[in-house]
């Protein structure tokens, strides 16, 4: 049975962390300990020089973690169960884990740039091991063995040989505490712990490395399972928003007398250019937002006609540039070229556009505890951003991360969560806020638009001697990817809170797309100023591997081109010009795996009916992770359609820690990376966004999905675990792309490949 | 506001509220059922979908005063004395889903479907579903879980 859904508020933040995601709390004292610890009127989190801020054991044996990274759909919870069994030897499912509650786990920075193993894993491992030394030396003790003569099974310990002799890990936990101080290295990703415990060799393994179900969906699937939307506590209210009317825009006066004539309606929020309601229900809210009358003045005209979109960015004044990649003198080798091959692509504006709107809870005391209970990834970094904003000690405010939708980046659930806050502090009572559709699809944060040139010179034996690249983009950070400021926040922001967050954050290549070997090389980045500074709709952060997806469609798509123009097999051409055994080997598994098809691209024009075939391939290299993915595509030459019938896909992320998450993660991936090529494109008007939903905002469907769609895990125990969740976005769109200009020979430069740019490149062959 | 008795998961329960209310706040809301989720609010994504007389409709277009009267099924009602419907169990087997936000319209899409029509083709598998997001991408799985829910019905048939 489902716990009782209502609890009071008092037992609501004792069970916080463990009922939330899933997991029971077997041993309720777990928790309070941690609470214990902190001064009165503090939620401080614990320090992670404790090995009992990370892990604890429990008088049945449970093994209780404790971890500032959420889970955000792709397993990660799982896998951090199967590094902490695996280092302690007991079964998985005595693992129970809380995640991203700042008053009980350690600041890890959240979740982000698909690290969470890579780095996250480390300290969780490093804890284990720790534990694990610790209890063998009271085993040790309490048995009369050399610790060296102990081994352990499923968390009893024993002496080799003698099975007489043995006491469970929850016998040695009871009888003392099971604590020691840890050796702390780095911050935020890269916090680490170490002690005189040392993790097993790899090749040691038997729960790490094998499949593992998620333990989050069976309660998901049965209904069980509380996200954030589902958390209420008691007096909680609920708001809706009234934004503004459009980008600059200012509150010029509220006529409430609509509103209050709904059953319900509490009261109207103004601060600023800040404009919400308060009711006592949802629905009463979401009328009262809709009847409230606001004023505003006229908006400004910050964006330009979408239809000058790139033309605009191509005008604008750079505002900050970065080398990224040099190698030789490629101006000099262009200049001497046979042959040049050059060609832009561009790449919109994308929204995060979660599958939920963003929902929070908000329960503010500017003389007491804060308590907000959100979905952002970085919950730590809220609390910081909060703290500021409510202008309260960090150590009074505890934001508790409770599952929200997949958040992809830094979606927009860390401005709802300002708008609980906002609207709690002025009604005095917890309120919960879900953001409506239009809210989150036209107001969330936004990926940028990216531009990138590129030029290649071929000598006389049509040799590749040079490629030159540059990139024009609004910044991917106008608002910071790590939430921990006031002025990050929408809601901030229409106060009258300026952005100072923002970073210039560039599309790279030798970052975003694989840095081929060729002789002569150069890449410049150039960042273009924001549309407009404070909270614009057309505001970028990250989404969902930041840069790389339209860096990637960039370079991937023109090295096919170079390989089209010197006649060479797009696979073959990659090879010859990679160094990296890894990225190589992945491009060559994806090949054997998908039956390709060596030789040149274009096809040769068949029968020429309605439907074109071809396959094209795209490679990524992503901070260790390599991943070569081939699409099959079929092109309506009269419509331009495209389907994609097939994905084989060849990844390499490291040591694998559960393959069967890992690969419905790069399956999800996929699809997800399918609809951002083809259809993904924010629209907008001089003032606003006008992608609302999900007929403006289209993101791939059903019929979208390919008949086929292979996965081959690569793995290598030898190395550390690099990232898995992002890097199999990356070239999917080039990949797409590539096979439309293989089964067409139109070459499509602008995403999303939506049936009127591929039939318009069919038009002008 | 106004009184209503709404028969959901096989209980009446009798609730004072806006009739024009679409269903899903007040199963949300006053019934206290998480499953139904708010996505769009528009009927263009299926996350709140119910069971209404074996049909799937989405609960937010749906007014309390046109549901009174129905039988109302939720995801919390799928579960027969603490087992899993075959569809549910198909859905844990092929571990499907990454974030899970969207998985209510999916399932009880799945079970209207296979109600209907135990043995869908891929195409009308896919028209079945075409109005349902996942923005995840999860859909192999979820097909995946489809085609062994559906010989689970045929085994049971």
């Amino acid at each position: 049975m489902a716990p009782k859904l209502t609890v009071s508020r008092r037992e609501f933040v004792k069970d916080a962390g463990g009922l939330l995601i899933g997991f029971s709390l077997a041993d309720s004292a777990v928790l309070p300990r941690v609470l214990a610890a902190a001064s009165p009127g503090s939620v401080a989190g614990p320090s992670p020089s404790r090995l009992d801020s990370w892990l604890r054991i429990d008088k049945e044996g449970l093994v209780h973690v404790f971890t500032g990274k959420p889970e955000i759909g792709m397993g990660v919870g799982t896998a951090y169960a199967q590094i902490v069994a695996e280092e302690l030897d007991v079964p998985l499912d005595h693992v129970q884990l809380v995640m991203g509650d700042t008053a009980s786990t350690a600041n890890q920075g959240g979740v982000g740039g698909s690290t969470s193993i890579m780095l996250g894993a480390k300290p969780l491992r490093n804890a284990a091991a720790n534990a694990r030394y610790l209890l063998t030396q009271m085993a040790s003790r309490r048995l009369g063995v050399p610790a060296d003569q102990l081994e352990v099974k499923d968390g009893l310990v024993r002496a080799k040989g003698d099975a007489t002799k043995s006491v469970s890990y929850a016998d040695l936990a009871s009888a003392g505490d099971l604590n020691d101080a840890l050796k702390v290295s780095g911050d935020g990703f890269g916090l680490n712990v170490e002690g005189p415990g040392k993790p097993k060799d790899p090749a040691t393994y038997t729960i790490v490395g094998k499949p593992a179900p998620r333990v989050d969906l069976p309660p998901k699937i049965l209904g069980h399972f509380k996200y954030v939307t589902d958390v209420r506590v008691p007096g909680m209210l609920h708001g809706r928003l009234v934004r503004p009317s459009g980008v600059g825009a200012t509150f010029a006066g509220v006529d409430e007398s609509s509103a209050k004539a709904i059953p319900g309606f509490v009261k109207t929020v103004v601060k600023g250019n800040f404009v919400g309601v308060v009711a006592e229900n949802e629905w009463a809210a979401i009328q009262s937002a809709k009847a409230l009358k606001v004023t505003w003045t006229e908006p400004k005209q910050a964006f330009p006609e979408q239809k000058d979109l790139y033309a605009y960015m191509r005008s604008a004044p750079v505002k900050a540039s970065k080398e990224t990649l040099k190698r030789g003198d490629a101006a000099a080798a262009l200049s001497n070229a046979v042959k040049k091959v050059e060609a832009s692509y561009e790449f919109p504006f994308q929204s995060h556009a979660t599958m939920g709107p963003g929902c929070a809870v908000a329960d503010v005391h500017t003389d007491g505890i804060t308590t907000v209970w959100s979905g952002g990834q970085k919950p730590h970094e809220l609390q910081k951003g909060f703290a500021e904003l409510l202008r309260v000690p960090i150590d009074t405010v505890r934001v508790v991360w409770v599952e929200d939708a997949g958040s992809y980046g830094r979606p927009g659930f860390e401005d709802a969560a300002t708008d609980a806050v906002l609207l709690s502090e002025a009604a005095g009572k917890p309120v919960r806020v879900q953001w409506m559709r239009e809210d989150m699809t036209a107001w969330g944060t936004k990926g940028p638009a990216v531009i990138c040139d590129l030029a290649a010179a071929l000598d006389a034996q049509g040799e590749a001697t040079a490629v030159q690249f540059t990139s024009r983009a609004f910044s991917g950070g106008e608002t910071h990817f790590r939430p921990g400021d006031a002025g990050n926040y929408l809601g901030a922001q229409l106060t009258g809170i300026p952005n100072t967050t923002g970073v210039d954050e560039f599309a790279q290549w030798g970052v975003e797309a694989p840095p081929y070997a060729f002789q002569n090389i150069h890449a410049m980045a150039h960042v273009i100023p924001a549309f407009y500074d404070s909270a614009s709709p057309l505001r970028t952060t990250h989404l969902r591997d930041p840069e790389g997806p339209a860096t990637s469609f960039a370079v991937e798509s023109f090295i096919d081109e170079i390989a089209a123009t010197a006649g060479a097999d797009p696979i073959e051409f990659r090879l010859k010009h990679l160094a990296d055994p890894r990225a190589k080997a992945v491009l060559a598994v994806a090949a054997q795996k998908a039956g390709w098809d060596t030789r040149p691209s274009p096809k040769k024009a068949g029968a020429g009916g309605a439907v074109a075939t071809g396959r094209g391939v795209g490679l990524s290299t992503r901070n260790g992770t390599y991943v070569g993915t081939v699409a099959e595509v079929n092109v309506n030459r009269k419509t331009g359609t495209v389907r994609v019938t097939r994905f084989v896909c060849a990844h390499d992320c490291g040591l694998i820690i559960n393959p069967e998450a890992l690969r419905t993660t790069i399956e999800a991936n996929l699809i997800q990376s399918l609809g951002r090529g083809l259809k993904e494109e924010v629209t907008f008007d001089r003032s606003n966004v006008t992608s609302v939903d999900w007929i403006t905002y289209p993101v791939a469907r059903a019929s979208d999905v390919p008949d086929h769609v292979e996965i081959v895990l690569i793995n290598h125990p030898e190395l550390p675990s690099s990232g898995a969740g992002e890097p199999s976005s990356r070239a999917t769109a080039a990949a797409i792309a590539n096979a439309i200009f293989d089964a067409t020979g139109a070459r499509v430069r602008q995403a999303p490949l939506t049936p009127a740019r591929v039939k318009s490149a069919l038009d002008a062959i | 506001m106004s009184a209503a008795s709404l028969k959901v998961n096989g209980r009446v329960h009798r609730v004072d509220v806006d009739p024009k209310c679409p269903l899903l706040y007040v199963l949300r809301d006053n019934l206290e059922l998480n499953n139904p989720r708010f996505g769009c609010g528009v009927g263009q994504c299926g996350a709140c979908t119910v069971l209404v007389d074996n049909r799937a409709v989405r609960s937010c277009q749906l007014t309390v005063a046109n549901a009174v009267g129905k039988e109302i099924v939720t995801l919390e009602g799928l579960e027969n004395a603490g087992k899993p419907h075959p569809v549910q169990a198909a859905f844990i087997a092929e571990q499907t889903f990454q974030c899970g936000y969207c998985l209510n319209g999916w399932v009880m899409t799945t079970k209207a479907l296979l109600d209907k029509n135990p043995n869908p083709s891929d195409a009308e598998m896919r028209n079945a579903f075409e109005s349902l997001v996942c923005r995840c991408g999860s859909h192999v799985g979820i097909f995946a879980a489809v085609r062994r829910a559906s010989q689970s019905a045929k085994r049971s048939a």
